[in-house]
């Protein structure tokens, strides 16, 4: 058995009456890349702004590398190594690709008053922009991307910091095929490279290719919990996902 | 290419500077130039240092000149008429300057806690305590019947120089801090704090930090400048040293010329302030000069939101995108189709 | 003991029409997002018209309502058409909150213009009569003032809860989106909400005239407690501004008899700034922007 890097513990979160996310556990073993499924509604984005801090629990926790978090922050949780995306890519479109890449990279109170893209951070800022095959965009305005490449660049820029455990929100949804290979290719890297990932992913085919374990939520907690294959055959997957 | 640019910026500065120091070397016994041009010059200054907040970070606050009253009184109450200044009001600046900014922490702290339009309500409500503060705070401040500062000894032909001079400075202090934001990782900062905060917490920007920055410098310059307005105009009265027309004039002037901009600030109190003394001169005293201004301001909000700047280079942007837009767009066609329907469908469910 | 209670009727009676005004203002803010700085130069308008009236015609002042009601609605409606309406949209919040104070400026340019900025005040032969009940002073202008507050806002919940456009403004005020979705008019109903915005602040400027002495320039007085009420009743909640328009009067009435009325304004600001260090969305917690 290998460590927990990441645990959910009994979070809990109403909206007036209703429950999005029901006294929900579960854990992220360290190397692993996880996915988080379910139907629509089921409570996944619900689950990551709340485990990421930017929606309060009503009560719960998480563990994140031995510590226990009870009312986690963006800002703490980044420094202490968990980075996610977001649906829609968010990325700051006014700045250039490569200045969206250093704003994420992290800087010292020194480097607060350095220059806006030192040397040092050009050449951090490069790699990432090979690695990810965007060289030629890097002075671009990254309002000016495209869709898909929008969704890299966040990705890239989330790397930047070197994290431990990466959450993406539905990396491909609305991106090319290739693009999707793209993203899948970056994901399995980085993973090598001893990064751990959780995932909510609304492509089977991905999920089933890439991930393991995966978690299944409906109605706010986890139903299932395994490989892709037992997963798939389980009854109260299919029951959650085509209704019974 | 970017040399090229930066050495476009120096030549403008440059220029503009030049010019504005030599022209009362030039124009010196013109009396009323010289008095114009530092009402224009003193806008110029407070509206490049509220755009440090109001542009660069977002924060459109509506309460600075509460803190140009501070530096105003703060001239007042040290440079009373028992104490003569001459110059050394003028260097006492940067402890007015370092007091005003230490105050605006903690206000800067508990108004940047709210976003947009709470924020403007909150700082507006700063404006107002201090205003009724400078009212009510009789043994300070004087109440209405207000405070006069020693006046300067200066000679009578020049009078006016010292006042331009030091003006001028803290305009170049309000852009050279400006510029500095631009090229440093503050600037980068505060953009991604303008143009989403939550996500630049959750990529590690120092987003307390910086905007507590921004607020305590523009805070900060714009006490200085109303110190030597206060020298030169040497009488604090409350409705006058606090005045809502002040903020208003330092965010209409931003707005015009350009949020987020270096020379924004200056193109808007360059177009503003002699547009203000015309109307001033024309409407006299019957109040109806409030009313130009106010159209005046409806005018821009509504048909130039974002300011003559923006809207330039926004314009050669696309002339330029147009010249080589075709060759990007066919390298991805593909990724631009498949995202559209996504965008739409996020576009829905928010 | 006596004074505190004399204090807090006092508070009571002149916090209605502080809910009255800021009815208006929230309302607004909850239709539009709109922080509507104009609304003290609203009210100072509706005290000048009601002014002439009384002055020029000898119209009684609480009759003179009944004039100036409909009319500040029709200006309302039209200042929504010709200036809010065409902002873009990006940037509504901060540009309306330009606009509004621009629209503020302009309306105090025209009374001095009008009106000069001597302080007047609006005085019916009854302005001074008052009742002693078991000892305590109230004063007949205040009391009917607090009435016609009371039933104005009356009227007010009652057009938002029964009438078509009431359920409309609050499908609006809820989920913008979705009232579109199921058929609602945003524009109109924008436009009718600002006129009823503008509406309440005449009614309660009427009013104002007669408790206050007033200039053009009261509405920076006015506007910077109504922002306090506002943002306590939790920005769009006119419920929750009708509380805090209640609390805020008694406590600036009662800071005003225990300690000095020059401390009275500094009540509000000093209690909005700590209600905002512990609750940065207001005490009443309004759903706000934000949510992801």
């Amino acid at each position: 058995m290998s460590d927990v890097l990441l645990s959910v513990d009994h979070f809990t979160k109403r909206f007036g009456g209703v429950t999005a996310v029901n006294d929900c556990s579960f854990s992220v073993e360290s190397g692993s890349i996880t996915a988080l499924i379910g139907p629509n509604g089921s409570g996944k984005t619900t689950l990551f702004n709340m485990i990421t801090g930017y929606l309060k629990a009503d009560s719960g926790s998480i563990t994140f590398n031995g510590e226990t978090i009870t009312r986690p922050r963006p800002a703490d949780l980044y420094r202490k190594g968990l980075s996610r995306t977001f649906q829609q890519a968010r990325i700051f479109p006014e700045l250039t690709v490569i200045e969206n890449l250093v704003v994420a990279a992290g800087y010292s109170w020194k480097g607060l008053f350095g220059k806006r893209v030192s040397l040092d951070d050009e050449v951090r800022a490069q790699k990432m922009l090979h690695e990810f095959r965007l060289e030629s965009l890097a002075q671009l305005p990254s309002g000016e991307l495209s869709y898909g490449q929008r969704k890299l660049l966040e990705f890239a820029a989330v790397l930047m910091s070197e994290p431990s455990l990466v959450l993406l929100d539905e990396p491909t949804a609305g991106v090319n095929p290739v693009m999707i290979d793209t993203m899948e290719r970056h994901i399995r890297e980085r993973n090598a490279a001893g990064v751990t990932f959780l995932i909510v992913e609304h492509d089977m085919q991905l999920v089933m290719r890439l991930c393991n374990p995966v978690v299944v939520l409906d109605q706010g907690s986890p139903i299932a919990f395994g490989a892709p294959a037992t997963i798939q055959t389980d009854p109260l997957v299919l029951e959650a996902y085509l209704g019974s | 290419m970017k040399a090229l640019l930066a050495r476009v910026g120096v030549v403008r500065a440059v220029a503009f500077f030049g010019v504005l120091v030599i022209v009362p070397l030039v124009t010196g016994q013109i009396g009323w130039l010289t008095n114009a041009l530092i009402f224009t010059i003193m806008y110029a200054a407070l509206a490049s240092s509220w755009n440090l907040v109001g542009g660069y970070a977002g924060y459109p606050s509506l309460g600075h000149a509460a803190f140009f009253g501070l530096g105003a009184y703060s001239m007042a109450i040290v440079f009373n008429g028992s104490v003569y200044g001459g110059y050394l009001p003028f260097v006492m600046l940067p402890l007015v300057a370092i007091g005003a900014a230490l105050i605006s922490l903690p206000i800067g702290w508990v108004a940047m806690r709210t976003r947009a339009d709470v924020f403007a309500i909150v700082t507006i409500t700063v404006l107002f305590i201090a205003q009724t503060l400078a009212f009510n705070f009789n043994t300070v401040t004087g109440g209405a019947q207000g405070k006069s500062v020693a006046p300067a000894p200066f000679d009578v032909s020049t009078y006016n120089w010292p006042f331009y001079y030091a003006m001028l400075t803290l305009l170049a202090i309000a852009m050279g801090i400006s510029l500095y934001f631009r090229r440093s990782k503050i600037g980068l900062s505060l953009a991604t704090v303008r143009a989403d905060e939550e996500k630049a917490h959750g990529v590690g920007v120092r987003v307390t930090a910086v905007k507590l920055i921004a607020f305590a410098v523009s805070c900060g310059i714009v006490a200085m400048v109303g110190g030597v307005w206060a020298y030169y105009v040497g009488f604090v009265y409350p409705q006058f040293a606090v005045d809502p027309l002040i903020t208003i004039g330092m965010v209409l002037m931003t707005f015009l010329g350009g949020r987020g901009t270096l020379w924004g600030p200056v193109l808007g109190a360059f177009i503003l302030v002699p547009a203000q003394e015309f109307f001033a001169f024309t409407f006299g005293a019957s109040q109806l000069y409030l009313f130009a201004y106010a159209a005046v301001f409806l005018v821009i909000m509504l048909f130039l939101p974002r300011g003559i700047l923006p809207s330039i280079s926004d314009r050669l942007r696309k002339k330029r995108a147009a010249a080589n837009g075709i060759l990007r767009d066919a390298s991805d066609a593909a990724s631009a189709v498949s995202a559209q329907p996504a965008a739409h469908q996020t576009g829905v469910t928010r | 003991m006596h004074a505190l209670i004399q204090a807090i009727i006092l508070g009571i009676l002149t916090g209605g029409v502080y809910a009255l005004m800021a009815s208006g203002q929230t309302l607004i803010f909850g239709i539009m997002k709109v922080v509507n700085l104009a609304q003290g130069a609203f009210v100072v308008l509706g005290a000048y018209l009601t002014y002439t009236l009384f002055v020029q015609f000898g119209m009684d002042p609480f009759a003179s309502v009944l004039i100036t009601t409909p009319l500040m609605f029709l200006v309302g409606v039209g200042l929504q058409w010709a200036l809010i309406r065409p902002l873009h949209s990006d940037d509504v919040a901060q540009l309306s909150l330009l606009v509004t104070f621009a629209l503020a400026l302009g309306v105090e340019g025209i009374l001095s213009f009008a009106y000069s900025t001597t302080l007047t005040n609006i005085q019916p032969k009854y302005a001074n009569f008052s009742w002693t009940v078991v000892g305590y002073q109230v004063n007949l202008v205040r009391f009917c003032a607090f009435a016609l507050s009371l039933v104005v806002l009356a009227v007010l919940y009652l057009v938002l809860k029964r009438t078509k456009f009431g359920r409309a403004v609050r499908a609006t005020v809820q989920n913008p989106m979705s009232a579109q979705l199921l058929g609602v008019n945003a524009q109109r109903v924008s436009a009718l909400g600002f006129g009823l915005g503008a509406a309440t602040a005449a009614s309660a400027g009427s009013v104002f005239g007669m408790l206050n002495a007033f200039n053009p320039g009261s509405h920076y007085d006015l506007i910077s407690r109504l922002l306090t009420v506002v943002v306590l009743g939790g920005l769009g909640s006119i419920g929750g501004s009708v509380v805090a328009a209640l609390v805020m009067g008694v406590a600036s009435s009662v800071v005003s008899a225990m300690a000095s009325p020059i401390w009275s304004d500094f009540t509000f600001f000093i209690v909005l700034l700590l209600v905002l260090l512990l609750r940065p969305r207001g005490l009443f917690g309004a759903r706000t922007r934000g949510a992801l």
